[in-house]
């Protein structure tokens, strides 16, 4: 078991607390930057593909795990991303420039949703979002001019400085890059005060509001910094997919982004890769699957979907923490070996707390 | 934009399709008046599916995102139940020749089957939510929603299917307008369905008991209400209200694994009817029902789709709390 002795009040807001996470990080860093060397190009897409959605994991945890905001329209801003991006494309914006206006545009979107969302919380929060994410959708289906309403749009290649980011490895890197640093982005944030005071409002907000923080500012900022992430990650998404169409982000797409979150682990930001680890990995498992088991089982329609809400009612039922809270735990048995208390984590249950009375 | 004029479909000019549909033609009060059926029809199936909702918000603090699924469960299992009582009724030589016999024995039947299942789910799914934060469990149910989506494809397919509904394809006319039976039907058993409910939680001990539960789950508690009981019971009625629903739409829209997705829009009617108030659940489905029609007439295509959701999001900046308030601040 490791002690670290704190001499410094530095040392516990240090990115790496010690030299062991030093260690692993810059192992597992070193490991992703030579996989192009090992991997084939499709282990590279699918790769690539996953950073994307951790990338707007990155946004969904900050809104949801840490600043305790849920929402169930983060699709909409995935979408705003990628034809913001597409289009800014289509009008001759350079890519270095337009990642980051479609970005900003939809941190501006986000603040804007965010604005009505002071006033709600819980459910009327996640079903404004919804609603939000279906008037988007509809917007998207019918601004033709820009979009291409159903008929969809093409993505141009990346091109940065007359240099194409088109081909496996190329586009590997620049996720790779982009998800390196939107998770040092969000660890700092996290870090400074407005971090600080996502987690304040999240834990208890009258605590929060009695402490000085502004809530109407934080819970805007949450919302705009969330929006931007995930916007983020819709540009990179919309050169994955190559061609944008209205039904490649619907309320799936958004419930998909918060199973991932709650699959990984609510309120760490370990758990957005584990979740798009996972998320990546479940639909090649099914099909998989589909091969193995008998044929009328392959056959069912919404097998996918139902097996991803089997895990999500799977994984709430019996680890809240998700797939970082289990390592946490499991590392800590090991650590404590023959000491380790069951009550460690046990989940604290509120009968009392009730949302009707604010 | 070289990019955009290289492909051949790239830019389709359409001709804006808003003014196309005859807003500057006058409407008789006929005309209104039939839209305004058909508003109240569907906005009676909102209604009752918010009904299902906010019963069990109310009671157990949970929110149920499988409610819209729980209907299209309703409506498959009450389809099978129609034919194996048709199947059945053909040896019983009184109820072979009966016109909807079978139909008044499944619609029962369903509704038993439905509570059941409410009862079960309650029992493995949700009691070990109690307690847990409101965003876990609604997660939960989403969850479950998928679940019970890819169920009923496994077991009944994925084509639609019309119910064999007596209410199915007959009209009423009424000096030139016209109704159908299932719309008739639809309005009074949503009417009747409240009737009972009203009754049963204003005049039964056990009603009286759920009305405490939902006040104050610890207090009820205390003062020996059974609460993990009454929630089972909670989950049962509601079950039961959403195959009800199930049943009533069936002829106006086919049934299939999908058609729980108007829960959504019932989610809505229930928000803007204020979450927690049982009346205000069926008005607000009355209000997005009316909706629909008048805007799919009227304003551009695909926007009634989307109508209930801006009128919720309306709703929801202009006066959160919704139409009848459950909502109050707490005095510290």
């Amino acid at each position: 078991m490791r002690f670290v002795l704190k001499t410094n009040y530095d040392q516990d807001v240090k990115v790496f607390l010690h030299n062991g996470q030093r260690f692993w990080y810059g192992l597992l860093a070193l490991a992703v930057l030579l996989a192009p060397l090992v991997l084939d190009r499709f282990y590279l897409g699918e790769f690539a593909y996953l950073y994307i959605w951790a990338i707007a994991g990155v946004g969904l945890m900050l809104l949801v795990g840490y600043t305790g905001l849920v929402s169930l329209g983060h699709a909409a801003f995935l979408a705003i991303g990628a034809y913001a991006h597409a289009w800014l494309l289509t009008q001759g914006v350079p890519f270095v420039l337009s990642v980051p206006l479609a970005t900003a545009f939809c941190a501006i979107i986000g603040y804007i949703v965010g604005l009505p969302a002071l006033r709600m919380t819980g459910i009327y929060l996640a079903i404004a979002t919804l609603a939000f994410e279906r008037i988007a959708a509809w917007v998207i289906e019918h601004w033709e001019s820009v979009t291409g309403g159903h008929f969809g749009m093409r993505v141009p290649d990346p091109m940065v400085f007359g240099m194409s980011l088109d081909g496996p490895v190329p586009f590997y890197y620049l996720c790779l890059g982009i998800l390196g640093l939107s998770l040092f982005a969000a660890l700092n944030l996290l870090r400074s005060p407005t971090g600080r005071a996502f987690i304040a409002v999240r834990d208890s907000e009258v605590s929060a509001q009695s402490m000085g923080i502004n809530l109407a500012r934080t819970k805007c900022t949450a919302f705009a910094l969330s929006a931007a992430f995930t916007g983020l990650a819709g540009t990179l998404f919309s050169h994955r997919i190559g061609y944008l169409a209205p039904d490649a982000f619907t309320v799936q797409t958004s419930i998909q982004l918060l199973l991932m979150v709650v699959v990984g682990g609510l309120g760490s930001l370990q758990g957005v890769v584990y979740g798009a680890i996972f998320l990546g990995l479940l639909p090649q498992a099914i099909a998989i699957g589909r091969d193995v088991l008998p044929q009328w089982i392959g056959e069912i329609p919404g097998l996918e979907p139902g097996i991803f809400g089997a895990i999500l009612v799977v994984f709430l039922i019996f680890e809240p923490l998700g797939i970082h809270g289990r390592w946490v735990k499991v590392r800590l048995w090991f650590d404590q070996f023959p000491l380790y208390r069951r009550a460690t984590y046990k989940r604290q249950r509120s009968y009392l707390r009730t949302e009707r009375v604010r | 934009m070289p990019v955009n004029e290289s492909r051949g479909f790239g830019k389709p000019r359409m001709i804006p399709r808003v003014f196309a549909c005859g807003t500057r033609r006058a409407h008789t009060t006929l005309e209104i008046l039939q839209l305004l059926i058909i508003g109240i029809s569907q906005g009676c199936v909102y209604g009752l599916i918010a009904l299902g909702f906010v019963l069990i918000y109310k009671a157990t603090e949970m929110v149920n995102f499988a409610q819209g699924d729980m209907m299209m469960l309703g409506a498959f299992i009450a389809f099978s139940l129609i034919e194996a009582f048709d199947w059945l009724f053909a040896f019983v030589p009184v109820l072979a020749g009966l016109p909807g016999a079978s139909f008044a024995f499944a619609f029962l039947g369903t509704l038993f089957v439905m509570a059941a299942f409410g009862v079960v789910l309650e029992r493995a799914v949700l009691r070990p939510m109690i307690g847990e934060p409101p965003f876990a469990v609604l997660m939960l149910t989403i969850g479950l929603g998928f679940v019970l989506r890819a169920v009923a494809g496994a077991i009944w397919g994925n084509q639609p299917r019309a119910l064999d509904s007596p209410f199915a394809g007959g009209t009423f006319d009424l000096g030139g307008l016209i109704v159908g039976y299932e719309n008739v039907a639809i309005v009074v058993g949503t009417a009747l369905l409240c009737g009972v409910l009203y009754l049963f939680f204003r005049f039964t001990r056990i009603g009286v008991a759920m009305q405490a539960a939902s006040q104050n789950q610890l207090a009820a508690f205390y003062v020996g209400i059974p609460v993990k009981r009454v929630f089972a019971l909670v989950w049962a009625i509601s079950a039961a209200i959403a195959a009800a629903a199930g049943i009533l739409v069936a002829p106006v829209n086919l049934i299939d694994p999908l058609m729980g997705f108007i829960g959504i829009k019932a989610f809505a009617a229930a928000i803007v009817g204020g979450f927690g108030s049982l009346p205000g659940a069926i008005v607000g489905g009355l209000l997005i029902g009316i909706a629909e029609p008048f805007v799919a007439l009227h304003l551009p295509p695909g926007l009634s789709e989307v109508s209930a959701f801006v009128i919720l999001l309306a709703m929801l900046v202009v006066r959160p709390q919704g139409i009848f308030p459950s909502l109050q601040q707490k005095k510290v």
